[in-house]
This record gives C-alpha cells, structure tokens and sequence, in this order.
C-alpha cells in the first residue's frame, strides 16, 4: 500500500494546483521536498503565517495543503484559520499531526484535544478525523478535491479492518450493523472501538460500529437510525468531551427531536495524563477492554 | 512626473479626503487614520499599480493589500475617483443593503482581499508573491501597513519569511503616522529605528515624505530597492492630514461626525475656515 506522502506525490503530479506547505514539521512528507520541489514550502516555525500564506496562494487558485503539528496549526494560528482561510471559504487543507492521544507523552502543550470543536466551529470548514492511514488515504482524493477548507486529523496507523471504498464527504463509515448498542467513533481510537465490539459481541451483544470519519459535515442519517435501531450510543473520541462527537450526536438529536441513552468516553474538563500511547490508553481508561467493561456496566447481557 | 501629473494627483487626493469627511458620520469611519494614507492610496492606483477594472481577474495583474483595513474609506474614495465604484455607492455605507463597511471584503471590486484584523495581509501577500514568483510572473505586490500594526508578531513572521524566500516582488509601504490608535506609537511601543529594523530582517528600505508624490514617484521608480530583497518603504505621514482641527490628536482616529461640522470640515480641507467640532472625542480601543 502506499503511504500518504506517495498518494499526496501521486496527486501533485496530476494537479498543479496543489501545494505542500508546513511550519517545519515534515514527519509525514520526509521525501517530498527533494521529490517536487517549486511545489513544497516550509515556512518556518511560523504557523500564523504559513495558514496566511495558503490563503494567498489559494486566492491564486492553488490548494494549498498545510502540515504542522494539530495543536499549533488550530490554536496558534487558529484566528488566521478562522479570518483568512474560513471568511474566505477558501480551499486551504489543514494537516494536524499527533492529534489526540497521539502525542503520547509530550504533554498537554501538544495535546490536540479541542480540534475538533474549534474547527467545526468555522464556517464551511469540514473535518475530516480518519481511524488509520488506509482510512485517511481512501478519503484523500475527495477532500483534496473538494471546494471546502478542511481540517485533517493525520492518522498514519495500520488498520485493524478493512476500510470500505466508497468514501464520501459527510458520509459515515457502517463496519458493522448490530442492533443492541451503537459505537459511534472517529480516528484512532477506531482500532479500541473494534475490540471492544468483539469483546461485547463475546458477551452475546449486537454491537453496531460507526467509523464517523467526519465529525463535520456529520452523517445525520447514521446517527439517527443508530439512534432509533439500537438501545444504547457510546461516543468515542480522544477529545475534550466540550464540542465534540458527544456534542455532535446531541445536536443531532436535538435538531430532530430525537433522544437517545448516550454513553460518552471523553476527556472531561481535562487534559490527558503524559505517556507512552499504551499506557496513555489504560491510564484514561481507553483500551478495548476498558470500553467494553463500562458498556456492559451500562447494558445487561442477555445471557 | 510633470508638474500637470502632480496637480492632478493633489486634485484627486482632495476629492478623495472630502470622501473620507463624508463617510466621517452617521455611524463614522476611522477618518484619522483613512487621510494620513490618502495620498499613498492615490498615487499607487493612478502612477505604480498595473490594476483596474481590465484586468482585475488576469493573474498577472499588480495586488494591493491593504493590511491596515480601518483606512478603506481611502480606497472607497480613491476608487470612486477613478470610476471603478460609483460615488452614490458611498452613501449605502454602514447600511444593510451593501458592504461599505469599516473595513474591506472582496464585494468591491479591487478589493483583493478582506481585512481588520491586524497583522494579517503580510502573510496573505507572501503567499501572493510566492505563487507569482513560481509562475515566473513579474507583477508587484504591494501591502500597506499601518505603524502600529507592527506590533503585531506576525508581521515579523512574514517579514523573516518573505527574506527567506527573496520575494523581491513584494513591496511593503508603512504609512508611519506615528499614531497607533489613540495613543502615539512612540509613547507606547517605540519602533524607531524603524528602517534598520527591516534592514536587520534582510529588506531594503527606503523613508521619504508620504504626502510628497515625487518623493513617492522618486522612491518607488527603482522597485525593487535590491534585487532578490524584499522592499519597504517607510512613508512618513500625518493622520488627519488635511484636517488641522484633528490632525494629529490621538483622540481623532475614529471620528463620527454631526452633518454641520461634515459641512465645516469640507469647508476647512479647502482652506475657507477652521472648523469648530463638538463631538464628542471617540476612544475606540
């Protein structure tokens, strides 16, 4: 399979409007400056600028795809995102890395943990937060070419499943249609979600998992017939339980006059303990296991 | 520049400064500010910018940002005065039936970009050069900025950045009045010396008279100052200029006057008498 810098290389040669830009991070795009360079630009330790920039760039019809670690791209340069890019509406392509549990343990200064609610804030401004690389590769294509700005939460995991073809803007991902409890999750945490599906169906529970993958534009319709066809929806994210999937979900619901039992798994009111992405998992209580165990605490088997 | 040339610039920069009194009520603009930068604005869009209505969507054409967006009452006028917008659009200003606001959008045409925010066309337009520069173009962009607008961090971003990427097509113009809004930049944040500044940030610069068009026409016929550095020209200028009952008062920035002392005011920037204002002074920041 290809990596992300190779699909993004691959798209490059075929448009020429596409840029790569970033504040000096290039972990995800090592190769490309030598590979298409006049099409690459590091501008430094300098997020506000970078995101001004790509707006000037895509004021010149380019699409500019940007790269900087998610915490700095959205809150150091979020006004520019806000004022440049998104009163604008211009189709400017935010790549966070380390997003969420992901930073492991550079503690809270990096941990994107609030990107999610900040982007979506924006006007026009999609989010797209895939469960694994082959998940964010499937959807590249669509979210390069689509007319939005766009908030990318970088996921270059290996995948636990394979990711359905037919990605598109706003649609969810259905893994699996069971009827007793609804998983709704987006990016990494995917991988935990599946095993404590099985661990649940282990148990003689119908689990339906839901790959979000964009949190924005939200997939109404997944949300609301997992809503009406099971008894109970787990929200999973590595996030501020403030404005995020939980959040989403219930804004749903409320819009349509619908309500549900809901079960968030979510940072609340603060920020995650600094470790090794394992022992962050198990500290927070995010693991398969721990998931599952909560879930059944909340659901009797049927045994 | 012939001496007709130079009367004809002065001609325009007072219809365009009695614009700028007329937006000055029923809501008010930031008139202090908009008449220190009039003269730069008309003589960049009559005498150095390749831009108009013909060629406003070609990608060669020359960008103006104006970075300090609480002037665009300067670029209203200056734009009525050169045909491009009508002068009955002025009067829908701060109106719901269009977008003649405080500060820029994209709704007028010429207007590349919007902004208010200080601190941000700098970056817009290094992303501006950077596409032209890739395209082998040689058309200028050009970027005002206010002087207290470089207290702003990210203007010294893309200051290091626009050196790093030898954008000698870009041409940053300080309009140094000396004022940040209402309080003089020297009292509160000094910036003199300011051109070594940009020189330190490997930019050439240049400080001349910014209400003398041949001292404008004299510094910016040799663009760029050096090839492969970025240009900035410090033009020193007066706010309120025009207006010796406001001019230089840190509390006439923004300014939202009666319609009599409109009147006065227009009678002053010809020179007939002083006008007696009673308004009250306006703090905004």
């Amino acid at each position: 399979m290809k990596n992300y810098e190779q699909t993004l290389l691959e798209m490059m040669a075929d448009d020429e409007r596409i840029i790569v830009m970033t504040a000096e991070n290039r972990a995800a795009i090592r190769n490309l400056p030598n590979l298409a360079p006049g099409r690459f630009i590091d501008t430094g330790i300098t997020e506000q600028t970078m995101v001004g920039a790509a707006a000037g760039l895509a004021l010149r019809g380019r699409i500019p795809v940007l790269h900087a670690l998610a915490t700095f791209l959205t809150l150091r340069a979020f006004e520019f995102v806000r004022t440049d890019v998104g009163i604008g509406n211009l189709p400017v392509k935010l790549v966070g890395g380390v997003p969420g549990f992901l930073s492991d343990g550079n503690g809270p200064t990096h941990q994107a943990i609030e990107d999610v609610a900040l982007m979506r804030g924006i006007p026009h401004m999609h989010v797209f937060c895939p469960a694994d690389e082959q998940d964010m590769l499937l959807a590249l294509p669509h979210i390069i070419n689509s007319p939005n700005p766009t908030y990318i939460r970088y996921n270059g995991l290996k995948p636990v499943v394979n990711h359905a073809g037919d990605f598109a803007i706003g649609r969810a991902e259905q893994v699996s249609d069971g009827t007793d409890i609804a998983i709704l999750v987006y990016g990494m945490l995917f991988a935990q979600a599946w095993e404590a599906k099985a661990l649940l169906e282990a148990e003689g529970l119908s689990v339906r998992l839901i790959n979000v993958r964009m949190p924005k534009p939200i997939d109404e319709e997944a949300v609301l017939r997992a809503a009406r066809e099971t008894n109970l929806l787990v929200t999973l994210e590595d996030h501020f339980l403030t404005g995020g999937l939980y959040s989403i979900v219930a804004e749903t619901l409320l819009h349509h006059g619908e309500t549900a039992d809901v079960l968030p798994f979510a940072l609340d009111e603060r920020w995650f303990r600094p470790a090794l992405l394992n022992d962050v998992l198990q500290y927070e209580g995010f693991t398969g296991e721990q998931i599952a165990a909560r879930i059944l605490e909340r659901v009797p088997t049927r045994v | 520049m012939n001496q007709e040339e130079i009367n004809e610039l002065e001609n325009m920069a007072l219809r365009v400064r009695e614009h700028i009194i007329r937006l000055s009520t029923d809501g008010g603009c930031f008139t202090g500010a908009s008449l220190s930068c009039a003269d730069l604005i008309v003589y960049l869009y009559s005498h150095f910018l390749n831009v108009g209505p013909h060629n406003f969507d070609t990608p060669d054409r020359d960008y103006l940002f104006l970075s300090k967006g609480h002037d665009v009452p300067a670029l209203y006028g200056t734009f009525v005065e050169l045909g491009w917008m009508e002068a009955e659009r002025l009067t829908n200003h701060l109106k719901t039936n269009d977008t003649i606001y405080w500060h820029p959008n994209r709704n007028i045409p010429g207007i590349e970009f919007h902004s208010g925010s200080l601190g941000h066309l700098p970056s817009v337009a290094v992303g501006v050069a950077m596409d032209c520069k890739m395209r082998g173009l040689n058309n200028r962009i050009v970027v005002i900025t206010g002087d207290g607008e470089l207290n702003e961090g990210s203007v010294w971003e893309a200051i290091l950045v626009a050196q790093a990427y030898k954008l000698d097509n870009l041409l940053f113009i300080v309009d140094r009045n000396y004022f940040q809004a209402n309080i003089r930049t020297e009292e509160l944040i000094p910036l003199e010396p300011l051109a070594p500044k940009f020189e330190a940030f490997g930019w050439r610069a240049k400080r001349v008279d910014g209400h003398s068009f041949t001292a404008l026409d004299e510094a910016l016929s040799g663009v760029p100052f050096a090839a492969g550095q970025p240009s900035v020209l410090i033009a020193d200028t007066v706010r309120g200029r025009g207006l010796p009952s406001i001019q230089e008062r840190a509390d006439r920035w923004f300014c939202n006057f009666t319609h009599d002392e409109v009147d006065q005011l227009l009678e002053e920037l010809h020179g007939v008498r002083r006008a007696e204002i009673e308004s009250e002074a306006l703090i905004v920041r």
